[in-house]
Order: C-alpha cells, then structure tokens, then sequence
C-alpha cells in the first residue's frame, strides 16, 4: 500500500516534471514573435570605415557600435569583436566589409566599404566564382593567442597553428607576415619586443611543422594595434595574440 | 646579505617619503644632483620698464624668469609680498640692507631693466649680493632680441640659466633645453618638441605611421626613434633619425625585422637598440652613419631599452625577461659582464635613464603590489628612491641635463601626459594638455 502510494506519487512527479520541463523547452525555443513575453530587443549595428578610401599598403579603421548584441563578427579577415571598438585594416583591394550582430532578439548587419587605389585589381573576389586566394586565407588562417606577459605557444595556439600550417603546406606560393601584438597593459618599449617573441614562437612552431622559415616574416607592432580598445580582460585576451597577414 | 641591507635602506627611503619633506632622501642625493643642499633666498622683482610698449613683453619676461627660477631646485623665491616698495632697476638704485633684512630676508637679488622699440627688445640683468653689498655684481649682462613674445620669453630663459649658473657653482640651468616627445595631435603618434616649459609645442615628423621613443643625439642636433615604415609591402618598425637643422629624416640602414628603441652613444658616434634580425630580440650596436653592425646582446628573451652612463660610455643599462619579468641589467658596453640590477621587491622593471653624472638611475617599476611608478636607484649602493605613488601610471623617466630635473609620462589626470619633476618627486609640472602625449626625451642641451 505504502509501495503503491509512493510510486503514484512517482509517476505524477516525473508527469509534472516532463511538464515544467517540456514548458521550459518551449519557452527557450519560442523567441521573437509573441508580445506578452519581455521580448528581447532586435539588435543594431553600425560599421564605419575611414578614411573609406586607401592606398595599397596603408590602413583603413573599422569603427563599430551595436546595441543588444552578445556576438559580433566582421568578415572578411576580422572575426569575433567585442559589443564596441574599432581595429585597422589593411586591405590588398577594395573590400567591403560586413559586420553581423546577434542577440537575443535576432541579428542585424551593416557594411561598409574601403576602397583601395592602385590595387591590383585582376581578382575581384565577388565575381569570381572560385574564392580568392585572400578570403581562402582569411577563412582558413586564424591567428595564436597568448597569456598575459608570456610568449609561450597555448593549447588553443597549437590548435590554431596546426590548421594554419595545413593552409600553407596547401598553398605553398603563400608567404605570411607574422604580427606580434600586446595588451596595453605593459611598456610600451617592453612590448615591442614581447610582440616580437610571441610572432617568433609561432613562427618556430609553424617551422616545428615542416613550413620553411624563408615563407615567414616578424614584426612586432607592441601595444600600438590593439584589436578591440576595452579596459579589461575579454578585450586584452583578444590584444595578445600573433596575427597572420599574406605577403604579397 | 647585501640584500638585507639592500631591503633595509629601501624600507628607510620609502618611509621617508611619509615625513614632511624627504630629508633623509636629500641627504644621499647630495652628490649626486646638488638637491637638498642649503637653499640661496632669491627675490626677483618686476623690473621697471623704460619705455611705454613694453609693458607686456615684461609681464612675460618676468613670468618666464620667476617660473624658471622657482623650477631650478637650486633657490628658494622670496615671496614679493615681502618685498621692499622701490623695484631697482639697476645697482644704483638696489637698497641692499632693504632686500637682505627681514621681512624679505633675501640673499641674492636678481633684477635690472627692460625697453622695447624699433631696434628690439633689450634687457639689462643684473644679480646682487645684498648681504655683501660692497662685493662686485654677481652678474650683469644686456640680453638682446626682436620686440616679441617669444623673444621676451627667449631672453628670460637666458637671464634664468646665467642666474642659476653662478649660484649652482657652474652647473648648466635648463630653461633652454627642449624635450621630443610623442603626441597623437596631428591624428598619428609623431614626433613633437617643445620648450622645458612645455612652451612651443611644435610637430616635427609627419610619416603618419607610428612613430616612438624618440632620443636626442648628444649634441642635439639629431633625434633618433622607432618608426613603422612601409618597404615592399611589408610595414616594420625601423630605427629614423631626424635631423632638426634640416628638418628632414637623414638616410639610415634598414633592418630585417622588428627594431626599436635606439640609444646614442655619450659621443654620439654610435647606436644601440633592439633587433630581431637574427631571430630573438636582442641588443645591437652600429655606428651612427649606419656601418659596423653587431650584436652585444646574446639570451633568450627580450633584450631592449638601452642606454649608455653618458659620463663614462664604457657601460650600458638594458632590459631583459631573460629570467622571467623584464629587470634592468647592466654590461659592459661591449656586452661583456652582464650583471642583473636586484630589487628588494619583485615586479616589472623598465624604461632606465641613465643621469648625467652615471651615477643614478631612474626607471619605471611596476610593483606586484601596485602601478607603474617612477624610482631613481644610486648605482654603487642601490639605495632606492620612490618618486611618484599612486597616481596612475607613471613612466619612461628621462634625466634633464642638470641632473636635477625628471621629464615622464603619467596617466594622473586620466589621459597620458608629460610631466617633468624635480629628481625628489617634489614640484610635478605638468607640461601637456591635449591629446595623448608620452615617450618624452630631454635634450642634452
């Protein structure tokens, strides 16, 4: 009897529970359309870019805001950014950019455009139908990044550098500048030559993986860079890192 | 042992930084920058003005010389509250006993006459001993220029450095040196210069690129820096020299790599910095047009930010992380007899500034306890003095060619600024207002 009960009082538990869960399930699923529920606000997004037009070789900024986004990504080349910021950009040719935010309440996006003079303008990416040697770097290549005041290569590094060595051992007409960049937490001067180290222990891991040392250069940019310019921790994690640029 | 010691002292010098002024501090500093030595009393009145226009130019001469004066460290400013009525403005007309008795109480009276008119600007300066009033003048000398604002502030800067001289026993004043510095004004880090004073700001290069750590030839005629160039494609941090008789950038070697923060030899014939054009970033050294490379420098790590005792030119100070945070190090201008400079503390230590007289250091510590502030170390007994605290961050020290003034970079007001204090801590100046403004560089002259 005392056996029975309980299991009764069993099954309507998990019954209740297969509700409350289901509910849940529902809850989480079902996001924008219904205006009863504190809805989460659509996200927006601004880029900028300036000056919109460049010489080949000089650096454009990227200037962007959003509001109710938790992801911000801008392609090509630039990748996850913070809510705000700005990064510089040196583009081969004229590219227009694409930042995509998304939130809670869906995802927004907005472009802009630099425009590079004296490019070399024989590929242009968008009507070719095979992607450009550029975006093919830009997509596959992706950059190593460091502790606080270290240069040693991290387990996310190696990762990221073995797909990388892969890319070059595909393309081997590929030659890359490696750069070396800081949080701004330290010296200036100091920095330079810890941005240095850090292009330098990528570069001798990619060589640790067959890639010719002749296919990569150094340049350490210290703290001058910075990828995104917030004071704190998820923005300086971002500062320290070896960025890969193809060499033309 | 020496280390205790070493901990003792520090612990003795950082505690006298809490007393009403640092006593203990100025003691040790004695020999080595002429501070804390018996203050001259100095009064410096208006002086009278001999014709009618030139009424403004002595307001900014006056201005000028009291600031240089009250900033040299090496007087005490009576206040002219305490001044007698009559402004002499010429020995015939100093009242000595007036001057030298209460409530004035001065020592040395510095003062003389200004006209302005179609030939220019002309000051007659004069400095007395009003308690040995019979004594020949201290000086007397006529300063001459155009009838202008900048000539006004000129001559005063003269007048400023002559007082000094004969009252600091011969040692050079300041108020005609310059500082290069970086500023973001123009829209991109260049390099600027402007007055001691922070006077005259004026931009020099225009790559609108990056352009750091800027270091003044010994005899001022060159500045050294970082620059990030463009070459084939590729932009890295290169060592530029700017020539300020010119006014253009002189032609220097390119380097694989990155290179950065060049150091002139005290006889200006040769440059250190750091390069990583052999892989690891190390020091190098190459004569100044460019021939005789090599390498002095030879760890795992970064090795950069030399400087050499501009006294001797037989030793250099670098920073290295070779064992873990970056720390000074001393060799032997050849790379020979590397030895680490110990802290009583552990920490990040950086951006060294040798004194003029090679025997001081100043350099920025950031503390595991704290920010980035600026310390002096006596090289022979490392005793330690604290300059600033907390107050942001405080950086890239640079000695001024009197051994008695401190050029640096601080975040006190919430943007980076220059600021210039004498080699105790006391009487920080702010010299910059607008834009970020860092990396600053006393001339030698």
């Amino acid at each position: 009897m005392q056996s029975g009960s309980l299991r009764r009082v069993a099954v309507l538990l998990s019954f209740l529970a297969v509700i409350v869960f289901a509910a849940g399930c529902k809850k989480k699923t079902q996001v924008a359309p219904p205006a009863a529920a504190p809805t989460a606000s659509q996200p927006t997004v601004s880029l900028n870019a300036s000056p919109a037009s460049i010489k080949a070789g000089d650096t454009a900024t990227l200037a962007w805001t959003s509001t109710d986004a938790t992801d911000l990504d801008i392609e090509p080349g630039v990748g996850k950014v913070s809510p705000q910021g700005s990064t510089p950009v040196t583009p081969s040719q004229s590219t227009t950019y694409t930042i995509t935010a998304t939130g809670p309440g869906g995802s927004a996006t907005a472009t802009a455009s630099v425009s590079v003079e004296g490019a070399a303008t024989t590929e242009q990416p968008s009507t070719a139908a095979q992607p450009s040697l550029n975006e093919l770097f830009e997509q596959n290549v992706k950059d190593a990044f460091f502790d606080f005041n270290k240069s040693d290569i991290r387990g996310d590094a190696r990762e990221a550098l073995t797909k990388d060595a892969e890319f070059l051992r595909s393309y081997p007409q590929v030659k890359v500048t490696l750069e070396g960049h800081c949080d701004e937490r330290g010296s200036t001067e100091y920095n330079i030559g810890l941005g240095e180290r850090r292009a330098q222990a990528a570069k001798n891991y990619l060589i640790s993986l067959g890639i010719p040392a002749g296919r990569m250069d150094t340049v350490s940019w210290g703290k001058e860079r910075p990828f995104c310019s917030e004071h704190d921790e998820s923005c300086w994690s971002q500062n320290r890192r070896a960025h890969f640029v193809l060499a033309h | 042992m020496t280390r205790k010691i070493t901990i003792l002292l520090a612990f003795v010098f950082t505690i006298s930084l809490f007393a009403p002024r640092p006593a203990a501090a100025q003691d040790w500093f004695k020999t080595g920058t002429g501070l804390g030595v018996t203050k001259a009393r100095l009064a410096a009145p208006d002086l009278p003005i001999r014709t009618a226009t030139a009424q403004p130019l002595e307001k900014t001469f006056h201005d000028v010389l009291w600031a240089d004066l009250d900033y040299s460290g090496v007087v005490e400013m009576v206040s002219p509250s305490f001044y007698p009525k009559q402004n002499p403005g010429q020995p015939s007309e100093l009242h000595a006993a007036d001057w030298a008795n209460a409530p004035a109480n001065a020592y040395m009276v510095a003062y003389g006459n200004l006209s302005a008119d179609g030939n220019g600007l002309a000051v007659s300066g004069y400095l007395s001993d009003v308690h040995n009033p019979t004594a020949p003048l201290a000086l007397q000398k006529i300063y001459r220029g155009a009838a202008t604002d900048a000539d006004a502030r000129r001559l005063a800067h003269q007048f400023a450095d002559d007082i000094i001289g004969v009252l600091s026993g011969g040692l050079p004043g300041i108020a005609q040196t310059h500082m290069a510095y970086v500023s973001t004004k123009s829209g991109t880090k260049e390099i600027w210069e402007m007055d001691y004073d922070g006077a005259s700001q004026h931009q020099l290069t225009h790559l609108k690129s990056i352009s750091l750590t800027p270091r003044w030839s010994p005899d001022a005629t060159r500045i050294a820096f970082t620059c990030y160039v463009p070459f084939r494609g590729v932009t890295s941090p290169q060592i530029c020299i700017y020539s300020t008789a010119s006014d253009r950038l002189i032609a220097f070697p390119r380097f694989r790599s990155t290179n950065a923060s060049p150091a002139w030899s005290p006889d200006g014939s040769q440059i250190a910095f750091m390069s990583s054009q052999n892989g690891d970033p190390e020091i190098y050294v190459v004569g100044a047009d460019g021939t005789h490379l090599h390498r002095i420098t030879f760890a795992a790590g970064v090795n950069t930010s030399p400087a050499w005792n501009p006294k001797t030119g037989k030793q250099i100070v670098f920073v290295s992380d070779r064992a873990g945070d970056p720390v000074l190090y001393l060799a032997n201008a050849d790379g020979s007899n590397v030895q680490r400079l110990d802290m009583p503390d552990m920490g990040y230590v950086v951006d060294p500034s040798w004194s003029p007289n090679g025997q001081l250091l100043a350099f920025s510590w950031r503390r595991p306890t704290g920010n980035f502030d600026i310390y002096v170390m006596d090289i022979v007994s490392r005793q330690l003095l604290e300059l600033t605290r907390d107050q942001a961050r405080n950086e890239r020290p640079s000695w001024a060619p009197d051994g008695r003034h401190i050029v640096f970079e601080s975040t006190r007001t919430g943007t980076r600024q220059i600021w210039s204090m004498l080699a105790d801590g006391s009487q920080p100046r702010q010299l910059t207002y607008q834009g970020q403004n860092e990396s600053p560089n006393w001339s030698p002259k």
